[in-house]
């Protein structure tokens, strides 16, 4: 176990991955007297109330007043301090998106935005608290680095990472409960670097946040079909690791990408982009929401509703596998 | 503690500053001179008598903190940082140029002795309060943090969501001023959008309000020294009641001299009704 964790196994299957959240942020605070807290009325809903009921002096709550929020946070930083600052995802991209843009990135202050409640894990709650505009908004910030962790044990890695990146830096975790994605806390983060989960030949899967689960179980599924898919980890939208993109187009030649959040401006278009840039062919496809508002409904009839479950990814990895793509024999051999 | 200069010299400083505005819209060949004309006797009793901030370490962790809220007025803030001399007189004439350091609004990460980055209005007080809330959890309580916005500002809601957390908090070394020059780019502010009576309003957020003529520096020196001595458990707000284009004639009071361009001729008019003041 990394020196000052006290997360356990036990906690990751019995906590949200935001209860982690607050909970690393608490022993972080008994050695970093830097690190302070900002919210605005969800210490509770954001868990960062665990740092406070630990450390009272040292978590501001602003009250319902998101831009008030960003613009505090930055202040403090300005005094040297290191800030979390937790709402829900779509106050915090959206509501204080000018503050976190201007006040915090443009600064390039050592802001930690750990949104909660993101893509549709508020299903019931509706449109007005899902969110699925956040990873499109903090990719096209300059300075911003973006985490979209897969589970507790993830979360709890980036937030302790976060804490030595010299800039803002955003992450997004559910609402609820999600079965954890690691058995335990011994594998390798890296921000910026993708995770491999499974090797595979005949098609990479990309996912991050909660879907990167379902797409290593629907991988599962599909070896026993009979097809070799590849699933990468991708919990770091920017930077985006080019490098894992550019190896799964020369040796898998199909790529999918799985994302909770809509299909115009995140992870998708991010991946595409390396692509189109390469120059390589590449049969490619991307799930999320489809550039539409989701309805009412529990998460995973959700996840579903949107293929973002290990049914719905093995479904369009087959359709994928099914595309024609131009041969080029020769381009391996090109630079 | 302020500093002990006399209000002739500080009206003397702020003369100088409103020739370096023009001088420096001139470089630029246009800039926002109307709001910074206003409150340039303000940011004069600020950076040579109140502020404790020292050219030499700009850094300093105990000084006091200045943001400019209504960033729009760098035209008024880079000329006073370099009279301060927080960066050379000469740097005035890249303003607005190509990559300068300086621009319409005030960018923190390139102007020595910045606090902070603005010109989004209604940032600056939100700001403001986080410096405050960490200034006094590493116990430093003497170090005052001043805002100065603008009154078109005041519209912002995000004005209103630090006044409250301002007083909430209890920042008493929490300085708003508000340049209330009553003119804002679509007219007068009481006929775009009204923020009468802004002393009361402040009041009634639970600040301690001051009322000054704020191009009278016997009545901003007056205002300063009592924020500065106030000992209440309140944030201090100061209406700051001013003329807008202060100091020539031309642009006096005028809405369309919000934002104006320089000319050889405007230049040496504009000079000529400063020296007389």
């Amino acid at each position: 176990m990394a020196e000052g964790t006290t997360w356990t196994t036990y906690d990751a299957n019995k906590m949200t991955s935001k209860e982690i959240y607050g909970k690393v942020l608490a022993e972080l605070g008994e050695t970093n007297d830097k690190i302070v807290g900002v919210t605005a009325d969800l210490a509770k809903s954001t868990n960062i109330g665990n740092f406070g009921d630990r450390f009272p002096e040292r978590l501001f709550n602003v009250g319902i007043a998101e831009q008030d929020l960003f613009g505090v946070a930055a202040g403090l930083a300005k005094t040297g301090l290191i800030p979390f600052a937790s709402t829900f995802a779509i106050f915090a991209c959206l509501r204080g998106g000018e503050q976190i843009r201007t006040d915090i990135a443009y600064q390039n202050l050592p802001v930690k935005v750990i949104a909660t409640h993101g893509g549709l894990s508020f299903g019931p709650a509706g449109s007005t608290h899902h969110c699925i505009e956040d990873f499109a908004i903090m990719r096209a910030i300059p300075n911003m680095t973006v985490v979209i962790p897969a589970d507790g044990f993830e979360t709890a890695k980036a937030v302790r990472a976060c804490v030595d990146i010299d800039g803002p830096f955003y992450m997004r975790v559910g609402r609820g409960f999600e079965p954890p994605m690691h058995d335990d806390e011994n594998f390798d983060f890296e921000v910026g670097k993708a995770m491999l989960l499974k090797d595979g030949s005949d098609i990479t899967i990309m996912a991050c946040g909660i879907p990167t689960l379902q797409a290593r179980e629907a991988a599962k599924d599909l070896e026993a079909e009979g097809i070799s898919a590849r699933v990468l980890n991708m919990h770091t939208l920017k930077p985006i690791d080019k490098e894992a993109v550019m190896k799964a187009v020369v040796e898998t030649r199909r790529i999918l990408t799985v994302e909770e959040h809509n299909v115009v401006g995140g992870l998708g278009d991010a991946v595409a982009a390396v692509i189109a840039e390469s120059g390589k062919g590449c049969a490619f496809t991307k799930l999320g929401i489809p550039d539409e508002y989701g309805v009412i409904g529990y998460p995973e009839d959700l996840y579903a509703r949107y293929k973002l479950d290990a049914t719905g990814i093995a479904e369009t990895v087959k359709e994928l596998l099914g595309k024609e793509i131009e041969a080029d024999e020769d381009w391996e051999d090109e630079d | 503690m302020p500093k002990n200069v006399s209000v002739d010299e500080l009206k003397a400083k702020a003369k100088e500053l409103r020739i370096n505005i023009i001088k420096t819209a001139n470089y630029a060949g246009s800039g926002h001179v109307g709001g910074s004309l206003s409150c340039a006797d303000m940011l004069t009793a600020l950076y040579f008598k109140y502020l404790n901030v020292d050219k030499d370490n700009p850094d300093m962790f105990e000084r006091d903190r200045f943001i400019l809220s209504k960033g729009h007025c760098a035209l008024a803030y880079v000329p006073c940082l370099a009279m301060a001399g927080f960066v050379p007189m000469s740097s005035l004439e890249t303003f607005n140029h190509y990559e300068s350091a300086y621009g319409m609004h005030p960018d923190s990460r390139k102007i020595r002795g910045c606090d902070a980055s603005t010109g989004s209005l209604g940032h600056g007080l939100p700001m403001g309060v986080g410096m405050a809330l960490g200034l006094r959890y590493q116990g430093v309580n003497d170090a005052k943090v001043v805002v100065l916005m603008g009154d078109g500002e005041q519209n912002e809601g995000s004005v209103w969501e630090a006044a409250m957390a301002g007083a909430h908090y209890k920042l008493k070394n929490l300085i708003a001023i508000v340049d209330r020059n009553k003119l804002m780019i679509d007219g007068p502010t009481e006929s775009v959008m009204g923020i009468d009576p802004i002393d009361k309003k402040y009041e009634a957020f639970g600040w301690y309000a001051i009322n000054c003529e704020g191009n009278d520096m016997e009545s901003v020196d007056k205002a300063l020294a009592e924020a500065w001595a106030y000992d209440g458990d309140k944030p201090v707000a100061i209406i700051s009641h001013t003329e807008k284009g202060y100091g020539v004639k031309r642009f006096q009071g005028k809405v369309p001299w919000h934002y104006g361009s320089m000319n050889s001729d405007l230049y040496k008019e504009a000079i000529a009704d400063i020296e007389a003041l």
